[in-house]
């Protein structure tokens, strides 16, 4: 079984976050960067996979050098080997047709088994890079995966659906998987995997490797403006008896605010 | 030198950081500082940090005391006591590594290494701390076996280590020479220990620890009779990188928090972090800690080069935990009322500032360290 992980690194979690001066994105100075969630659990489920059934977990990270930090990351945890798409023609890859194309460039002669790439990115959250890798490659796919059971020619797995219900598919192999958050739990690198991840294999790709121009990989799809969403200034009075405001708030916090 | 950190230290500090978020912060929150974290010190030996400076021959890490220092300091900037624990299972270690026998080295270290057994340092008495030659502890060699009797206080990790390093008198006519150590199992016939002392601070462990005819196998015994106060000084020159990296990781800690907070209070329209007098507190805290970030660093860097590293070792000591104390204490200023309260972090860290500035060897100690070598110098 051989599976391949693309894992993008994402701002961390609680960094403190600026809008650029060109209002196209955030200010990438001075934050640190992890790698996306729900790409940690399909690392994650790779290697379950792996331990279960033997083969490979190689994983796949399109982005500059800094990049190379959770690329280890992924190493240290118990990954085979990593490819590092590094290249500023890469840069031009900044929407899912983009990122999906060069990625499956890449993975086009590993004839990978498995692919599994996160639901969707902390950062971007487009959702549609596995489907675009799974449709250039000609492969299956499953998206919003919660369980994985192989099987010999094709892979059964748990989809997760709206409002709590589920559904089994079996989708044939070789196939793409986008996991979801939360399908197993996270283990930690440990001191011995963070020293022999020194040793493993990082191949990096320039765009040339793969036949890719800056033209190639234009994006289809553009970001107008970034902006922190704007506050009003409405306030909304709530009146009546002690009970009746609370019912009423609970009410506009579920419905209309969403917060819980 | 290398300001930043190797690609290896920054995986190892993110290592630090899940475990602390996903393990140790749960684990704190519903479990309390009580007891002693069994199930965490248990996970560092999974993840490999419990040692960390040691040889892999035993199980140990492999790696210099930069990076240790590093880890250390990690654990302690997140808020957490586990660096102090990791450092003082460190000494036992160390004192095995370096003066134990290939036996004893079999036989211990790769038990500490996996954190099976816990480890822990036994030099004060009640009448001797920074005067430790004056210690009392007798030893004396009955066939096979050495009999102890006397009495230890302080003992971090008392009462829950496994494996004890004991300082005793072997011979009362040699002054520190007379001085031997000891590998002390826990259940060993004739030791106990005393109720829990309560230091201040984030919650120690410390206890009193008797010896009523314990007795220790002789082959327990470290070196040679006469070895144990230079073995102890020994672990303790590489003890004070240790401290010094755990008290900056407790002050940038206090740091961070106060920082954040004066950005959020609000006093006369105005955050009070646009206060000048709240901004040059803040400047002066945090140049304090880098600077002695920086001196630990030298002193790590030159232990790791196998060059003299005691002086500066001391110095990092005495400049990382004055410098914890400062921070911690401008800290709670910064929180006002609120920083005294225990709803608030900064309190305890500036309690627990104060307990690095008297172990292993107590500020004092250490400028009459340093002066004692740099005078040594000019007389010789
Ligand atoms: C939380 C905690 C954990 C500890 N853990 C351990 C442990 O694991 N193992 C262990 O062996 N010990 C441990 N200790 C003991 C610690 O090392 C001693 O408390 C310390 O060495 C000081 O000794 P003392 O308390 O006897 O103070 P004393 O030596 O009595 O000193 C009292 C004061 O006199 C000063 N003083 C002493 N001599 C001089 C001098 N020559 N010149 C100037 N000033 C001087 C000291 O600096 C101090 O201010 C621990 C202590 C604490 C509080």
């Amino acid at each position: 079984m051989k599976i391949c992980v693309c894992l993008k690194q994402v701002p961390k979690k609680d960094s403190i976050l600026r809008i650029a001066q060109d209002q196209k994105w955030i200010d990438e100075r001075d934050i640190s960067y992890e790698m996306s969630e729900a790409d940690a659990y399909a690392l994650e489920e790779a290697l379950r996979q792996k331990e279960a059934h033997g083969g490979e977990v190689i994983v796949i990270s399109m982005g500059p050098e800094r990049t190379r930090q959770s690329i280890k990351e992924a190493l240290a945890k118990g990954a085979d080997r990593a490819i590092h798409l590094d290249d500023p023609i890469f840069e031009q890859a900044t929407d899912a047709a983009g990122i999906g194309r060069a990625i499956a460039a890449a993975l086009k002669d590993e004839g990978c088994d498995l692919i599994m790439t996160g639901l969707q990115s902390d950062d971007h959250g487009f959702g549609q890079v596995g489907l675009i890798i799974a449709e250039r490659l000609g492969m299956s796919s499953a998206t919003i995966v919660m369980e994985v059971q192989i099987e010999t020619g094709s892979v059964r797995v748990k989809r997760e659906l709206e409002s709590g219900w589920f559904q089994w598919v079996r989708v044939p192999t070789p196939a793409v998987l986008t996991i979801q958050s939360g399908i197993n739990q996270l283990r930690y690198a440990t001191l011995k995997g963070i020293m022999s991840a020194k040793k493993k294999e990082l191949r990096e790709v320039k765009a040339a490797d793969l036949n890719l121009t800056a033209d190639d990989l234009k994006p289809l799809q553009s970001i107008e403006r970034a902006y922190v969403p704007e506050k009003s200034k409405q306030t909304e009075f709530i009146e009546g008896k002690p009970a009746e405001i609370a019912a009423r708030l609970v009410e506009k916090l579920r419905f209309d605010a969403r917060v819980f | 030198m290398d300001y930043t950190l190797t690609e290896e230290q920054e995986q190892l500090v993110n290592l630090v950081e899940e475990f602390v978020a996903g393990e140790v912060n749960p684990y704190i929150e519903k479990h309390g500082h009580e007891d002693f974290p069994w199930p965490l010190f248990r996970k560092l030996g999974l993840l490999g940090l419990a040692a960390i400076p040691f040889p892999t021959e035993y199980g140990g890490g492999g790696l210099d005391y930069s990076t240790y220092a590093v880890v250390l300091e990690e654990f302690s900037r997140l808020g957490t006591r586990l660096g102090s624990v990791l450092a003082v299972h460190g000494l036992p270690q160390l004192i095995i590594n370096q003066f134990g026998t290939p036996e004893q080295q079999k036989k211990y270290l790769p038990p500490l290494s996996r954190a099976d057994l816990l480890g822990a340092f036994a030099l004060t008495e009640p009448h001797a701390g920074s005067d430790a030659q004056a210690i009392s502890t007798r030893a004396e060699l009955h066939d096979d076996r050495y009999i102890l009797r006397g009495q230890k206080i302080w003992i971090t990790h008392g009462g829950e280590a496994d494996v004890y390093i004991v300082m005793a008198v072997t011979d009362k006519s040699k002054g520190a020479r007379g001085i031997s150590s000891f590998i002390v199992e826990k259940n060993m016939q004739g030791l106990s220990f005393g109720r829990r002392e309560r230091p201040m601070g984030l919650a120690h462990h410390t206890r009193e620890v008797f010896f009523e005819d314990c007795e220790v196998p002789r082959e327990n015994l470290i070196g040679q009779e006469g070895d144990g106060f230079r073995v102890a000084m020994t672990a303790l020159d590489s003890g004070r990188i240790t401290v010094a990296a755990t008290s900056i990781g407790l002050a940038q800690c206090a740091f961070d928090h106060a920082l954040k907070y004066s950005v959020e209070r609000k006093a006369f329209g105005q955050s009070i972090g646009d206060f000048q007098g709240i901004q040059f507190m803040l400047a002066d805290m945090i140049a304090a800690i880098e600077a002695a970030r920086c001196v630990t660093r030298k002193a790590a860097y030159l232990r790791d080069r196998g060059m003299p590293f005691n002086v500066i070792a001391s110095i990092a000591k005495l400049l990382a935990t004055d410098a914890a104390m400062k921070v911690t204490t401008d800290a709670v200023q910064i929180y006002g009322g609120y920083g005294t309260s225990e709803d608030y972090p900064v309190q305890a860290l500036f309690r627990e500032a104060k307990i690095g500035q008297i172990v292993e060897g107590t500020n004092q100690i250490q400028r009459m360290i340093i002066a004692r070598e740099l005078l040594k110098k000019l007389r010789s």
